[in-house]
Formats: structure tokens, sequence, C-alpha cells
């Protein structure tokens, strides 16, 4: 311990000698010795995570969230809501305790633009706001014109809900409102998407209460691929509990090359046109093809697919320096878009900013995701990860990582999930 | 300022101070960063998972190459623990083990 402690003392000293002799010969544009300005777009899992942890590794650094919402409610678990296990609560988290807990200056208000030069944000409010370093973390947008038929208007009465929050609440109604002997229709979108197990976890979960309240009604997973994330153990927990492959299944699931690929919707009547057929739903959720969120785009930060691309040792744009993206926004294969992957890489891109504001080499970077889906509320099931940077890149570390194994612990997999939450959150927002 | 800071500070601060004493435990606190999103903040877990916060290192060290070799049978962390040396578990144990 004492050991320790004089080591991080040593190693205090050895880094403000190092920020002084930088000083010294400070050709670094717009370095502030002992601090700067940090603004991050997004108060989601990425943006809630670095700004905390940028005042954790260095609370000399001013750090602003420019956030529309006052409250926010994790799109991760929002399942959970729809299927009815949790409420809408349970999902949602504010701001304002966080904020003065680690001096964390949030602006509700929507960035409009970001300046690279001038290093400025602009706000729909009228806001100009002064960076040394931005962090983009805007999550995903829907592709809607990929879907004929299918806007943000339409999207008021057939959610997507792959924003959480009154998206959420409106198919949780939409479910409960639905009777006995109703179809429900998802249409899961193509790669990449953020959550690849989502829309799985999601039709398990509505099947779950369908089963105990509405035992007639079925899930219809129309998919715009042929193969998807979890898939064994889904199937293998679909049979199990709904029946999957019979002709009773709760549970069908429809590939692209079986038809399944939405290609229209006809809202008025609920149904959805793929090339060779219609199916009309009693409750539709669609959930379209996605890109970076709008933001990304404005600032000139996605290239040709729609996503950004970044240096994976600092996330900062490849397209534009001095400002950094993370989350779902940003291409981050072989790292899944997922709520845990937006955590793993806001702690690699703090760390990065806190260097490079003072001067120093960037630290090399490690990367975990884990995630967990349910097929019940007592069958959980996992993925894990664990990354490296490898030739300038993200690489997966083999033999670590996969699965839960068939035939797992699914009991204790499940209770993990709840903890995976529980902590997740206490690490983004606590 | 807390020793969890200190300790994050040291990970940045390291590379370009004295990497020959600081660099094992630079690498401990940036990969137990990682580990926070399942066993919370500081490893403080509010959940099933174990808390992690100030264990003693030999203790946390062993558990996780158990977990590596599969001597103990877990869920994720066999998987998870696969992905790291011996040296940086032992790393990311001190760092555990330094935090009240």
């Amino acid at each position: 311990m004492t050991m320790n402690r004089r080591g991080f003392i040593k190693a205090m000293g050895a880094a403000g000698a190092v920020s002084s002799l930088s000083l010294g010969g400070c050709s670094i544009a717009g370095f502030k010795p002992g601090g700067g300005h940090v603004v991050i777009i997004g108060g989601g899992a990425g943006g809630a995570t670095c700004a905390k942890y940028l005042r954790h590794f260095d609370s000399s650094i001013k750090v602003t969230v420019v956030e529309p919402k006052t409250q926010f409610a994790t799109c991760f678990m929002s399942n959970w809501v729809i299927g009815g296990i949790r409420d809408q609560n349970w999902i949602t988290h504010g701001y304002a305790d966080w904020s003065r807990k680690h001096g964390i200056n949030v602006v509700h208000d929507t960035a409009v633009s970001i300046d690279p030069v001038a290093k400025v944000i602009k706000t729909k409010g009228g806001q100009s706001i002064k960076y040394d370093r931005c962090v983009v973390s805007p999550g995903v947008d829907f592709r809607y014109d990929t879907i004929e038929g299918y806007d943000e208007a339409v999207a008021e009465t057939i959610p997507h809900a792959w924003h959480a929050g009154p998206q959420t609440a409106l198919l949780r109604k939409q479910l409960e409102a639905m009777p006995d002997g109703g179809l429900f229709v998802l249409t899961a979108p193509p790669n990449p998407f953020r959550c690849p197990p989502g829309p799985y976890e999601r039709a398990s979960l509505v099947a779950n209460y369908f089963k105990k309240h509405k035992p007639k009604s079925k899930v219809l997973i129309l998919d715009a691929k042929d193969a998807f994330s979890k898939q064994g153990l889904f199937v293998a927990g679909w049979k199990e509990h709904y029946g999957y492959g019979t002709s009773n299944s709760m549970i069908e699931w429809r590939s692209k090359a079986n038809d399944g690929m939405a290609q229209a919707i006809k809202a008025g009547s609920r149904t959805v046109v793929t090339q060779f057929g219609e199916v009309k739903a009693d409750v539709l959720n669609v959930v379209p093809a996605q890109k970076a969120g709008s933001i990304a785009a404005i600032a000139g930060l996605t290239d040709a697919s729609g996503w950004c691309p970044v240096d994976h040792l600092t996330w900062e744009s490849k397209l534009h320096k001095g400002i950094h993206v993370i989350g779902d926004a940003a291409i981050q294969a072989p790292i899944p878009k997922s709520g845990y992957a937006a955590n793993s890489e806001a702690k690699v891109c703090a760390a990065a900013i806190v260097a490079l504001l003072n001067g120093n080499t960037p630290p090399t970077p490690s990367w975990v995701n884990t995630c967990y889906s349910l097929v019940t509320p007592t069958h959980g099931l996992s993925v894990a990860g664990v990354y490296n940077y490898v030739d300038g890149k993200v690489a997966e570390v083999k033999g670590a990582g996969g699965l839960t194994p068939m035939n797992g612990d699914y009991s204790t997999e499940a209770i993990y999930a709840e903890s995976w939450y529980k902590n997740i959150i206490d690490d983004m927002f606590g | 300022m807390s020793k969890s800071k200190l300790a994050a500070m040291l990970a940045i601060a390291s590379l370009v101070a004295s990497p020959a004493v600081t660099a094992a435990d630079a690498g401990g606190a940036i990969i137990a960063a990682q580990c926070n999103g399942c066993h919370g903040f500081e490893g403080a877990s509010k959940g099933a998972a174990p808390a992690l916060k100030g264990r003693p290192a030999p203790y946390l060290s062993q558990s996780m190459k158990d977990y590596k070799s599969g001597k103990t049978k877990g869920t994720i962390m066999n998987r998870i623990a696969k992905g790291y040396s011996d040296a940086e578990l032992d790393n990311v144990a001190k760092y555990y083990s330094g935090l009240k």
C-alpha cells in the first residue's frame, strides 16, 4: 500500500514535470496547462461515461455536456419495460445530482453545428460554446429512406422504440391494449445497428408477456438479415419456452431469404409489405436501418457508410482534428454497437484526452464488451469480448470472449443481467 | 485527491514519466476501468457481481487466474479472464486492492 502510494506520488510529480517541459516548448495549439474545456455532445452511455471519467481522471478539466433531455432513458433494458417486467422509471435517470456530484456542466439544448477550426459548438437555443476538445456521442439515427411509408411522423403511432423513452412507453401501451389472439410484428434492421441481439430479446420478452396474459397471441419477426446475434441460444430458448419450430409456436422468425425484409409500411392498416407479400399486424414495431446520430453528419464526421471513422487510440475523428466520436456512431468493429461498448470507448477516449490536454502520449487502450439478453425473466444469455490495440486499430483478443455455452447456467446469467444494469448505471450516472 | 484519482492519473502519466517503475500500475488502472461496467464504479458493486474495491490483491489475482484456467466455473468471467496475461491480472488486482 505504502509502495503504491509512493509510486502514485512519484508519477504525479513526474507528470507535472513533463507538463512543464511541454509548456516550455509548447507548440500544441489550444494547449492549456492544467485544464482545458471538453464539450461532450450527447449525455447517453458514451457521453455520460466520458464526462464522469474525464473529471475522475483530471479534475482540472472543465467538462460541459450538451444534451436536450433532462431525463435519460437507456435503450438497454428498455425491452424489459416493453415486456412488462420492469417499469419506465427503472430505466430513466436524471442529470441534476450527477452534475453536482462530479462538477459537470450540463446544458439542456441541442447542438446544431460544430466548427472544427474555431472550435465552437452552436446550439438550437442560440448558445456558442468554445471547446479545446469535443466529444460527439450522438447514438444512432434512422434511415427513414429505406422503408417506404415509414418516417418520423409515422413513428408517433407505429413506434421503432429504438430510442428509449416515450417510444418505449408507446409500444408497451399498444401491447397492453392488444386483444388476445393478436399478432405483434417486429421488423428487424440490417447490419450494422445498435444492440445486435436487441430485436430478438424484444421478441422473447413480448412472447413471455403473451404467454402469461394473452396466450393466443403471436410474435412475428420480419428480418432484413439471414442470421442474427446469439441466434443458436435464442432459438434453443424459444424452443424451450415458446414452442418454436412447432405449428403452435408463439414466435416465428422470417429471414431475408424467406421474404422477411420489410420494403414498405402501410401505416393506416399496420401492414408490412415485403417483396412477395404483405403482413397485417395488430401491433407493429418497425426498427429501421441505422446511421450515426444526425449531428455527426451535419458536422462532417461521417463517411459514405453513414458512420464515423476514428483513430482507435484516441477515438479522434479521422475527418476533423480535435473532435472525438464514441459509441454507436463510431466505426468500431469488431466491437459491436452496444451500451457497454460506448461505456468502454468513453473511458479510453477520456484517458486519451487527459493525456493530450497535458501534452502527453495517450496510454495503450484496452476495451471490453459485455451484453446480456433475456429469453424469459429467469433465462439469461450473454456475449463478451476483450479487445486490444493492434496495428493501429482495435482487435479482438483471440481465445477470449464468446457466448454463454449451450445448456449453460441461464438462470445465473439472468441474475447477472440485472446486476450488470445496476452497475453500468452506477458507472455512468452514479 | 483520492487515491483512485491518483491511480488514474498515473495511468496517463507513467507512459511519459517513468515507465520502468509505473507501467504495470498504469496498465492495471486502464484495464480496471473496463471492469467497472459490470462491477460498478471503482469496483464497488451495487448488484450480484462481486465488489472488488479494497479487497486483498492476492485474493483478487488468484480469483481471476482461476477463472482464466477454468478451475473456477463461473459464467461470463471465464470468457473475460482469458483476455489477459497473468501480469495484467496482477496489475488489475493491485489497482482494486489499493482503493479505499
